[in-house]
């Protein structure tokens, strides 16, 4: 049975989106921080809203808007460097002594590719994130929930554009967040 | 020493005159208990803010101490605060964040509340009830009293309680410097939308006092002052006003409430401090000349932090917020943190305020998250039986002169530990009282 170009384009974008995305995990999880900010678009929207309680049927409630409220994060490129240079300060005492942080990636979808699934220069990607931290001795949380990303191709690297990270929790679970998505 | 509030030693566990607070105020079980009725169930506390609920109908759940309440606007635009309970079974009448209704009808067996906390709906009232039921009686259980003070919403489950101003006293002046505008005019603030809810673990009362003015833990903020997060980019407060003045701790131990000030210089001028925002920066400039034009001398009180005790603190110039340190058991605290702006400010200086807000506050806070390491393992170890035979020293600045300012409370100034003694000697107060 012949398999149409169009589908083995996508899963080859879909593997290479994959592949990109499991190597930014093992950076954080690695605390390679500097070159994590490597992958991050100069102009990076990194936003994090926060999630209400709503009635059904008030859904569009639900999240914190973007540009108008307040939210977990909402984020440039100069912030998230400034948040990485608190951490290698070496008393930042929420990650000091470090967490030990894993970042497990999964459902990944390829929402979008423009111009083309076979020559592509930027992806539109839905997944899911689990993000397990212990620190110390014995504390422990979970974070689990989505991401949305925008994926653009810059001298044939895969850069980070936009994120927006959808945490299932309303009141945070977590005393700090001191890590990234 | 390990008597507990319940075998009547309140006493015995503060001594602030010689700086010596018991580690059991933080994680003795009785001790808390004692606390949701003695403290909690009798204080005045900050529900919410009335921008949450500008319409009839609107509404925003929130809580007094460990319960849940709710603030609403009823059809005649009165506010009220009910007791988020079903008078029937109990169940939460309202188990959304926000919004707006007519009613508040239970899913257990659907008695409904209009938002006058009058119970107007109760299924089979014919069948059932053969309309014997009184349901005069049976309305939402509504807080005694209330006071809306320049926006800010508070509330007191104990009627004989002195109103809100009285039980404010002097302590109004620092409050004010929070909820006025910028521009010195009289109230007029706003909150951006949504409230930040997050869990920490330790006693409410270590952020409570930290916040009624702790100008002594800078090393905990080593880390943000390196990097920069200010509004200029240098620091975590790079506020230049500050510069040309000499910082003030206000405390009023009768009731527990603190503030920490900034008197400036009598020939002190504005002090750019937004200088890569051109726009924002005009805008402070601005607002600063009306302000000293509107209140003269006055304008040279600018505020910086406290605490109105029990659980409501602030910070008045930036990040201009308010949080609540909802007790939940005595190893653990709801924090909850409104964001103010003026209602008038303009779009651009609201977008630069929310975005340095966020950075410095909360749990994704910069200067937030290293206060929160130091309050959880501070709880953390001072829970065993020999670290709870040693009392926490609060001498620091114990016998210190008092500055010779016309400002109102137990003054001191710089780094003094005055405020968080004062603190102490309010809850003490409180715990012991008969009414």
């Amino acid at each position: 049975m012949a398999v149409s170009k169009s589908r083995i384009d996508h899963l080859l974008l879909k593997y290479e989106i994959e592949q990109f995305l499991y190597q930014e995990a093992e950076l954080l999880d690695e605390r390679q921080f500097e070159e994590w900010l490597d992958l991050l678009a100069e102009d990076i929207r990194y936003w994090m809203p926060m999630r209400r309680n709503v009635k059904f049927g008030e859904l569009d409630r639900e999240f914190t808007r973007e540009g108008q409220d307040i939210s977990w994060f909402d984020e440039g490129k100069d912030t998230l460097v400034r948040r990485v240079n608190q951490i290698l300060t070496g008393v930042h005492w929420a990650e000091e002594p470090l967490s030990r942080i894993c970042h497990s990636v999964s459902n990944v979808q390829i929402l979008k590719a423009t111009p083309s699934m076979s020559q592509p220069t930027e992806v539109t990607v839905k997944c899911r994130f689990l993000i397990y931290r212990n620190r110390v001795q014995t504390e422990t949380d979970f974070l689990v929930g989505k991401r949305e990303e925008v994926l653009r191709s810059v001298n044939g690297q895969w850069k980070i554009a936009q994120r927006k990270i959808i945490l299932d929790q309303n009141v945070l679970l977590a005393k700090n967040l001191t890590f990234f998505f | 020493m390990t008597t507990t509030a319940s075998s009547g030693g309140v006493k015995l566990l503060v001594d602030a005159k010689a700086g010596r607070i018991s580690r059991e105020l933080f994680v003795n079980e009785d001790i808390y208990q004692q606390e949701q009725e003695q403290i909690f169930a009798r204080s005045w506390l900050l529900v919410g803010h009335e921008s949450q609920v500008p319409k009839p109908g609107d509404y925003f759940v929130s809580c007094m101490g460990e319960e849940s309440v709710i603030l609403c606007r009823d059809r005649e635009s009165q506010l009220h605060v009910f007791l988020n309970s079903c008078m029937h079974r109990g169940m939460k009448v309202c188990r959304y964040d926000e919004g707006n209704t007519p009613v508040f009808t239970c899913p257990y067996h659907g008695w409904s509340y209009a938002t006058d906390g009058k119970l107007v709906g109760v299924p089979f009232y014919k069948d059932a009830y053969h309309e014997k039921l009184d349901k005069s009686q049976w309305g939402l259980v509504e807080v005694p009293q209330m006071c809306n003070y320049k926006g800010s919403v508070w509330a007191t489950w104990d009627k004989s309680a002195p109103s809100f101003l009285d039980y404010l006293g002097d302590m109004r002046l620092y409050l004010d410097l929070l909820l006025d505008g910028r521009d010195g005019s009289e109230g007029g603030s706003e909150v951006i939308g949504g409230v930040q809810k997050w869990t920490m673990p330790c006693n409410w009362k270590f952020p409570a006092e930290n916040f009624a003015g702790d100008g002594y833990h800078n090393i905990s903020h080593r880390s943000v002052d390196m990097v920069g997060i200010g509004p200029s980019g240098t620091s975590r407060r790079d506020l230049g006003e500050f510069a040309a003045a000499r910082r003030v701790n206000a405390s009023f131990p009768d009731m527990g409430h603190a503030a920490v000030c900034d008197l400036q210089d009598e020939n002190a001028t504005y002090v750019p401090t937004y200088q890569n925002e051109p726009a924002v920066e005009e805008y402070f400039k601005q607002v600063s000349e009306e302000r000293k034009r509107r209140l003269g001398d006055k304008a040279r009180l600018l505020g910086l932090v406290g605490t109105v005790f029990p659980n409501m603190s602030y910070l008045a110039r930036q990040p201009r917020s308010i949080s609540v340190w909802h007790p939940r058991g005595p190893h653990t605290t709801e924090a909850w943190r409104w964001f103010l702006v003026d209602r008038d400010v303009p779009e651009e200086v609201k977008e630069m305020l929310r975005h340095y807000y966020i950075r410095y506050s909360g749990p994704a806070g910069m200067t937030e998250q290293d206060d929160m390491e130091n309050w959880n393992y501070a709880h953390a170890a001072s829970r065993g039986p020999i670290a709870r035979r040693h009392p926490y020293n609060y001498e620091l600045g114990i016998g210190a002169g008092r500055p010779d300012v016309p400002l109102p409370g137990m003054l001191t100034e710089r780094i003094n530990e005055e405020n968080a003694r004062g603190f102490y000697s309010g809850w003490s107060r409180a715990m012991e009282a008969k009414n």
